[in-house]
């Protein structure tokens, strides 16, 4: 079993022993699943039960404090103001929903395709492909420690978890789904109005959209990582990082490579909408990002900043994912300001984006400090077989999930 | 008695004629700044010299010498330790991850420790710890900067000669509580000093020249400047935010009694870096800061204005930022002297002076809307835009020695209980649940095993043995500090499900 089956085969108290339910009967009864499922009762790694049934996130982070409580810094800062107080109820159903393609208009597509834990909770691929198979715009962001962010999506166009899960289920290229087809779908699924009853006891009418909404940004806000080896380094441990990946430690806070000045520590991204100018694919016309969301040219080509944890894991990057790699991602940046932006194109480069002349040996370093940043120890479990049923099409996800099972 | 009232009164009746949306010659308001009352509208500080708290015990001195490296002192430096780095030259890029260090260099006969970049290293010194204390280095020929600290609280860097090197001198960022003081920079194509998105900092004593940027105050708060000789840069000492950044704000920043002369060198910063659209012969700078104080300075010899005042709207190269408020609100101008200012300046000043018929030197230039913004003894200088001023009701700002934090800004205080509940599930619950195996056994197996001896159970978090063939051997969790072992160890011990 390679290292990822490694990480997938794992799960933790309540997570597990529902998982464990849940693919007994549905071992039991293929297609269809039974409905007297029991969503787990515990929260995932990470998170700690308060009394009024909410997980609680907790990490080593909350240890130290920040400038204006703003979560930037340096190695020992607080992370941003995080999402959490979800109950562990609504977080398993989140999961459950998240790899259930009945949530596409063709029941073909989940939200685990674009968002594939196996690929970084990101797809591989540079543009996103629709449920009918339409090439999205940009990128699928990683989903790790979304529940610090504060806006979402490429352009910034969202602020909060559950506005950015509604985007994706109801728009044309993706899902495709429509609020109406989506309910109906789901209340035709044996396990689904009990699953929603339990994670939501005191709703009238528990499944509704809103709640789908919830409990998809509760499975998302339980995506923590934050124990990689830069971590440990951070926390105080200073043989945590190899020789190497100091160094690049070193270039990426130093003022010539800039990269710490907005991939900010301890989340690596300070959140704000950057003008970079970075090649659109070949044909393509200049994605103008968040000049559309704040309705301002000076924002033309602007994309919010991405965190960099996970970000070995979620090639090819940038927001219509044109380099392969993450050597090539930093080599954009040293290869002078402007120097992809066509002629007749006019954009206000971000004032970092500068002519840093890295050398070949740098670039390497920042490779392996980026590598530095990968921890995928609070995986969650993916489930062996959702409620409605219905396999994922592609084969990546079966795959995560055939090996996801016990 | 009876005739002064009258003469009051008339000069009231004819400036009421007169005031109101004009520069006319009227007799002015003459105020005393000897005594009166005092500024009392910003942070309110305890009175405090220094920034790091002073060390209760002494520590190990480990000393540099010439040919070892500084960075393997850092290295094997202690918290609370002192490196002591001998006059010679050292080419290297130092980091301090750690609280808690002074480092020295050591003067002798006017001969520094010499950090020389060769054209080739990024930074001279990184630091990321608290209470952190860099002196007397001489600092040449890096190509980022001099000095930079990534969110360490309570930092004082002193009597630095920093020369020719890369975008900034001394760069404090995203800490609180520090003083830079005593400081020689010189040649840096950014700023000679920037303090970015910090808090509470003094910034005093220092000289800064053929800079771009002589001191920058940037998306920071409770900042004193004072006392620095601020000349022959583009621009001597600025105030303002840069919209985009993730902090939004620059307030109460008082710089007073400083020297900024003949700041006329042509900008000669990186095209699209924000200080390349300041115009040379800018003084004192301020834009999109709020409460920003001046008090005392000789302004001399800055060819486009002694003062510019402005709000985004004049930088056409900056970002749009709908979270950052543009405006420069409560600019306080009490009395400075100024001289020779404006006397060659750029078309966007003249432009503005022609709306008031404003022809020749410029001592202070307010483009865009302030609110709240007031000044004294206005009469005494060539002004244009500030017809929105009011009288200032206070004349010096001498109640406010600093805005450094006295005993330095504390950590958070994490009671033990908690500090055992953060790193159990932060950390440990990765590899352990409560019952059944994970990657490491259950928690259950592990208080079976260490009932009643958590700090058995501490000495293995911090140095585990392989115990059982079937698990993997568990990595040491020594970064975790003693008490946090023990914290974590005793919250392991006694936690259900």
């Amino acid at each position: 079993m390679g290292r990822f089956g490694a990480h997938i085969s794992r799960s933790v108290g309540g997570f597990r022993l529902s998982a464990v339910l849940l693919s007994v009967v549905l071992s039991a009864s293929p297609g269809q699943a039974q409905p007297q499922q029991t969503l787990a009762d515990q929260c995932p790694p990470s998170f700690g039960l308060d009394s009024n049934n909410q997980c609680r996130l907790r990490n080593l982070y909350q240890l130290y404090d920040s400038l204006q409580d703003r979560g930037l810094g340096g190695l020992k800062t607080a992370l941003p103001k995080h999402r959490d107080g979800f109950s562990p109820q609504q977080i398993d159903l989140g999961r459950l929903l998240f790899f259930d393609p009945v949530l596409s208009a063709d029941k073909n597509l989940s939200c685990a395709n674009c968002h594939n834990p196996a690929l970084g909770f990101s797809d591989g691929m540079a543009r996103s492909v629709g449920a009918r198979g339409q090439v999205n715009q940009r990128s699928a962001p990683t989903l790790w420690n979304s529940a610090f962010l504060q806006v979402f999506f490429w352009d910034a166009r969202a602020h909060s978890l559950e506005e950015q899960a509604i985007g994706p289920l109801f728009s044309d290229v993706e899902m495709a789904n429509s609020p109406e087809q989506l309910l109906a779908d789901l209340k035709q699924v044996d396990a689904y109005p009990a699953l929603f009853k339990q994670a939501f006891p005191n709703a009238e009418d528990a499944l509704i959209i809103d709640n789908i909404a919830t409990a998809l940004s509760a499975f998302q806000s339980s995506l923590i990582s934050l124990n990689s080896p830069y971590d440990r380094y951070a926390h105080g441990d200073a043989k945590a990082l190899s020789r190497n990946e100091l160094e690049g430690l070193n270039v990426f806070r130093s003022f010539v490579a800039r990269c710490s000045q907005c991939h900010t520590p301890p989340l690596f991204t300070n959140q704000q909408v950057a003008v970079i100018g970075t090649p659109e694919p070949a044909g393509l016309p200049r994605d103008i990002g968040a000049a559309e969301t704040f309705d301002a040219e000076r924002l033309r080509g602007g994309f919010k900043v991405p965190t960099l944890r996970n970000i070995a894991r979620t090639a090819p990057y940038m927001h219509s994912g044109r380099f392969a790699t993450l050597r090539e991602a930093a080599e954009f940046y040293t290869k002078g300001r402007g120097h992809a932006v066509p002629e007749g194109e006019e954009l206000l480069l971000h004032w970092h984006i500068s002519d840093p002349n890295l050398t070949d040996t740098e670039l390497d370093r920042l490779v392996d400090f980026m590598g530095a940043l990968s921890d995928e120890s609070f995986m969650p479990k993916v489930p062996s077989q959702v409620p409605s049923g219905l396999l994922n099409s592609r084969t990546s996800i079966s795959q995560v999930a055939v090996s996801g099972e016990q | 008695m009876k005739s002064k009232f009258k003469v009051v009164f008339a000069i009231i009746i004819f400036a009421g004629g007169w005031i109101i949306g004009s520069n006319n010659n009227v007799a002015p308001v003459i105020t005393s700044s000897m005594g009166g009352a005092s500024y009392s509208g910003g942070f309110q500080a305890d009175v405090a010299i220094s920034a790091v708290p002073q060390r209760t015990t002494g520590g190990t001195v480990i000393v540099v010498e010439p040919g070892d490296s500084i960075q393997a002192a850092v290295e094997l430096a202690q918290p609370g330790d002192t490196i002591q780095v001998m006059p010679g030259t050292y080419s290297e890029t130092v980091y301090i991850d750690k609280d808690d260090i002074h480092l020295l260099g050591v003067i002798q006969e006017g001969a520094r420790a010499t950090m020389d970049g060769l054209g080739k290293l990024n930074d001279a010194i990184l630091y990321s710890g608290n209470n952190i204390v860099i002196e007397n280095f001489r600092i040449t020929q890096y190509k980022g900067n001099g000095i930079m600290g990534q969110a360490g609280n309570n930092f004082e860097i002193r009597n630095n000669v920093i020369v020719d090197t890369g975008i900034y001198g001394i760069f404090p960022q995203l800490g609180t509580n520090g003083l830079v003081e005593h400081n020689v920079v010189s040649g840096i194509e950014d700023a000679a000093i920037y303090i970015g998105m910090s808090d509470n900092i003094h910034v005093a004593y220092n000289e800064v020249f053929d800079s771009v940027a002589g001191i920058e105050i940037e998306n920071s708060r409770h900042a004193v400047v004072e006392h620095n000789n601020a000349h022959n840069n583009t621009g001597g000492i600025l105030a303002f935010v840069t919209p985009g950044l993730p902090i939004k704000t620059t307030e109460d920043v008082i710089i007073r009694n400083n020297f900024v002369l003949n700041n006329n060198t042509p900008n000669f910063g990186a095209p699209g870096s924000i200080v390349s659209g300041i115009p040379a012969g800018t003084g004192i700078l301020v834009m999109a800061a709020d409460d920003v104080i001046i008090e005392g300075n000789i302004i001399s010899g800055n060819k486009t204005a002694g003062i510019i005042v402005n709000d985004h709207s004049f930088a056409t190269t900056l970002t749009m930022d709908e979270e950052s408020d543009p405006n420069s609100d409560r600019t306080m101008i009490l009395d400075n002297v100024m001289l020779n200012n404006g006397y060659d300046t750029i078309p966007e000043v003249k432009a503005v002076a022609l709306t008031e018929l404003h022809t020749g030197l410029v001592d202070i230039v307010h483009v865009g809307s302030s609110n709240g913004s007031c000044i004294i003894n206005r009469h005494r200088y060539r002004t244009i835009g500030i017809g929105s001023y009011a009288e200032c009701d206070f004349t010096n700002t001498d109640s406010t020695e600093s805005y450094l934090l006295a005993g330095g800004a504390e950590p958070r205080v994490i009671h033990p209980e908690e500090r055992g509940e953060i790193a159990y599930l932060g950390v440990c619950t990765g590899c352990h649940s409560y019952t059944g195996r994970l990657i490491g056994p259950s928690v259950e197996v592990i208080q079976a095993m260490y009932a009643g001896n958590p700090q058995g159970l501490a000495d293995y978090i911090n140095a585990p043995i392989k115990k059982r063939n079937d698990f993997p051997e568990m990595p040491a969790q020594n970064y975790l500090d003693s008490e946090t072992q023990l914290a974590v160890a005793k919250y392991m011990l006694q936690v259900g499900n």
